[in-house]
């Protein structure tokens, strides 16, 4: 991008001599922030002093995990860049997980960590790591900056590769010498980013090549990724849906880009997606991904992904085109401009027998659960909270079936409302998740559908709920084991059980030691007037519901197998 | 099929580690990378041979340029390039075989940089295949060591002139 079309940096002041920690905190309010997540250490302390009295609320999680995760659902949910702060060595090193997390799922995270002092570098000092090593496989970008002068210039080129693009965590690593040097500055340094750019239009022949091979396709999908929510894309692609009259599915990210509760929604796709919207791929004559990017979990057997469909790729991000899977019709570009296009180029069409036909498998292989079981169906505590909170609720999750059971279970209707780890699939995401989300949206009820295990790598975070005082709602589907690993160990590895489960704590007890509301579930019969107490709780809450130990996710396509080649799909037709 | 890649990336701490990186972790085969400053202090240019089929070498293409750092990637292949290694070799060459080895020099248009009293220290320069070729002439006098630069290329300017002469380095690309 040029430099006269990128936002300068910020309107010219009176130069005054400024430490650079002072530094660091006026460029990051000039940034827009007034909500920041870290851990305090010996090489922040000049930046945290500088905290002291700053205007930015501060939330200091239990662990920098935590802290990262935060800022990355706090991003997810507002659609702001997330900030977290972490010191050298441990610190920086904590946030590893929670970076590759953020990328994984194309985050803005800008993450700031302490360094020891220039002369020491290199020299294994006390909680010294190469964290711009470390962290470079997980980031967008990073950097160190040794320089006072370039500190506001690096922040700023920091939350602008973060937040533009395909977004993504950008690490910027600060040592304690220029955090505390003074530096004469007007606040007005431009960007200097020479290899970046940002395409933003799509090319018009490429949208009308699209627009075309739309008009003219029988039976087509839009294949709908997380890309369409940080894009702000929702209304674009519904627009274009409804015009052009298209199913739609969505990735687990992509998830409240397409209101469910409409006739043209397929729900998930993929692993654990639906029956219907795997077949819909399957037959389909034009696939259109949009902010998706093949990800091994969506295609089944990369080989016989939609093996008679002409390919519509529409993604920001060039290296996503043609990496997996071969695209006919390539479009780089922002969703929302080039949806917005799409919307007015196509032209509506009946497609009576495809939709007919979906209505079949939808019908056929619809998600089900044995409603007449005697123990509480995890799905069943799902539904019911998508019952009582009327599709409404923020939704973060673990990772495992407790994840798969919220996507198959829960209707989402609008972006952002489901906050969940994708790509990397980081068991622990859920608690600190919801505790980020809530501080993003104090209105909102924010609700963390967790697994037991998951919940048991992240559950001081409940400490750090407590302190702020966010009434975030835990709902713990409790099987006592690695739900997902034994799901497998049973159907792959002769249901030998190894190390896939763990004794657990009283949850309800943990919880009211850590000064929030417990309960256990444990009757069927009491799951609804449990969620009704929990969602009226403005304490934070953990609600134990112990689940059907062995129920299995269903329907599943087997690692390696065709997305049509879904096992337990006769388990869904007996319990029609 | 080799590609030739040349990046022009920020001259900064960190990016041929970001670059090294890349290849390692999306399994990408490095057959050389060469980094040096250009014109321009700011820059600097990384030649890199990469060998895989279309798919391959446009995603390593893509995921090069989608490095902050990273200013300009280009293909050189299909086109008409003059492509270069340096080498230097040390090659036996007792008193009676040193007439010889001379002359097999002197063929290939290489340069005595040091003597002593069993070696002989080369400098050669040229297309790789060139550089291959001495090398297998040298071994039955036996070669002590051998340092190479990897390939530097840069794309010939006059393209369509080249085209239309149709010379024979045009079309090997050398």
């Amino acid at each position: 991008m040029k430099s006269k079309s990128r936002p300068s940096g910020g309107p010219t002041r009176k130069p005054t001599i400024k430490t650079g920690a002072q530094i660091i905190v006026d460029t990051l309010i000039e940034q827009g922030v007034d909500t920041m997540f870290g851990y305090t250490g010996g090489v922040v302390l000049p930046l945290f002093d500088r905290l002291y009295d700053a205007p930015i609320r501060f939330v200091v999680p239990r662990h920098e995990q935590g802290g990262c995760h935060m800022a990355d659902a706090y991003a997810r949910a507002s659609g702001k860049v997330g900030v977290v702060v972490a010191t050298s060595g441990p610190g920086a090193c904590n946030l590893v997980t929670g970076l590759a997390t953020a990328m994984m799922d194309s985050v803005p995270v800008v993450a700031l960590t302490g360094q020891v002092r220039t002369e020491l570098i290199g020299n294994d000092a006390f909680q010294e790591a190469d964290t711009t090593g470390i962290t470079r496989p997980v980031t967008k970008y990073n950097c160190i900056v040794k320089d006072v002068k370039d500190l506001a210039r690096t922040i700023r080129e920091a939350f602008y590769i973060a937040s533009t693009g395909r977004p993504g965590p950008v690490l910027v690593d600060i040592p304690v010498d220029v955090a505390v040097t003074k530096c004469n500055t007007d606040g007005s340094t431009e960007m200097k980013l020479p290899g970046y750019r940002v395409r933003a239009k799509g090319h018009a022949k490429q949208i009308s090549t699209a627009a075309k091979a739309i008009n003219e396709s029988k039976q087509p999908v839009l294949y709908v990724g997380g890309g369409v929510i940080s894009a702000n894309a929702g209304e674009q692609l519904r627009t274009l849906a409804e015009k052009a009259h298209l199913p739609v599915t969505t990735t687990l990210l992509g998830l409240g880009s397409y209101d469910q509760r409409k006739p043209e929604s397929l729900d998930m796709l993929g692993m654990h997606g639906a029956a219907y919207a795997n077949y819909a791929v399957q037959h389909c004559d034009l696939l259109i991904a949009v902010g998706a990017r093949f990800d091994d979990r969506v295609t089944g057997k990369v080989e016989t992904f939609a093996p008679n469909a002409k390919i519509i790729h529409i993604d920001v991000d060039p290296a996503s085109i043609s990496k997996n899977v071969h695209v006919d019709i390539p479009v780089v570009g922002d969703a929302k401009v080039i949806l917005g296009e799409l919307a007015k180029a196509v032209e509506h069409r009946e497609r009576k027998r495809w939709f007919t036909k979906i209505a079949e498998w939808k019908k056929k292989f619809a998600f089900r659960y044995d409603q007449n079981a005697s123990t509480i169906k995890p799905q069943y505590v799902v539904e019911e909270l998508c019952r009582q909170t009327k599709s409404e609720a923020i939704i973060t999750t673990g990772v495992g079936q407790n994840q798969m059971w919220a996507a198959q279970f829960y209707k989402f209707i609008k972006p952002r409302q489901l906050i969940s780890s994708g790509g990397l699939g980081t068991m622990g995401y859920g608690l600190p998740a919801a505790v980020g989300a809530q501080v993003a949206k104090p209105d909102a009820t924010v609700i963390d559908i967790d697994g037991d295990h998951s919940f048991n790598m992240t559950m001081t975070e409940l400490a750090t709920a407590v302190e702020h005082h966010l009434p975030i709602k835990v709902c713990i589907l409790n099987n006592g084991y690695m739900g997902m690993v034994r799901q497998w160990q049973e159907l792959f590895y002769g249901k030998r059980y190894s190390k896939s489960y763990l004794s657990n704590p009283d949850y309800a007890v943990v919880a009211r030691a850590l000064g929030a509301v417990g309960m256990t579930v444990e009757k069927k019969a009491d799951v609804p007037k449990a969620i009704r107490k929990m969602l009226k709780e403005t304490q934070p809450c953990v609600a134990d519901f112990r689940v059907e130990r062995e129920e299995n996710v269903w329907p599943m396509v087997p690692a390696g197998k065709s997305l049509d080649e879904m096992s337990g799909l006769d388990i869904l037709e007996r319990l029609i | 099929m080799k590609h030739i890649i040349s990046a022009l990336v920020e001259n900064k701490p960190g990016v041929l580690a970001h670059v090294a990186g890349m290849f390692a972790a999306r399994a990408f085969n490095i057959d050389s990378l060469v980094v040096g400053r250009t014109e321009d202090p700011a820059l600097s240019r990384m030649t890199i041979v990469v060998v895989g089929d279309d798919r391959v070498v446009e995603q390593v293409r893509k995921q090069l340029a989608r490095i902050v750092p990273v200013v300009k990637v280009q293909d050189f292949v299909g086109q008409p390039v003059v492509a270069r290694d340096l080498m230097l070799i040390a090659i036996s060459a007792p008193p009676d075989k040193r007439p010889e080895v001379l002359s097999l020099i002197e063929m290939f248009k290489g340069k005595v940089v040091d003597i002593g009293q069993k070696f002989v220290m080369v400098e050669v320069s040229g297309p790789e295949e060139k550089i291959e070729a001495f090398i297998n002439v040298c071994k039955p006098y036996g070669i002590k060591s051998v340092a190479r630069t990897g390939t530097i290329a840069m794309p010939r300017h006059a393209k369509a002139d080249v085209r239309a002469v149709q010379t024979p380095e045009a079309q090997t690309g050398q």
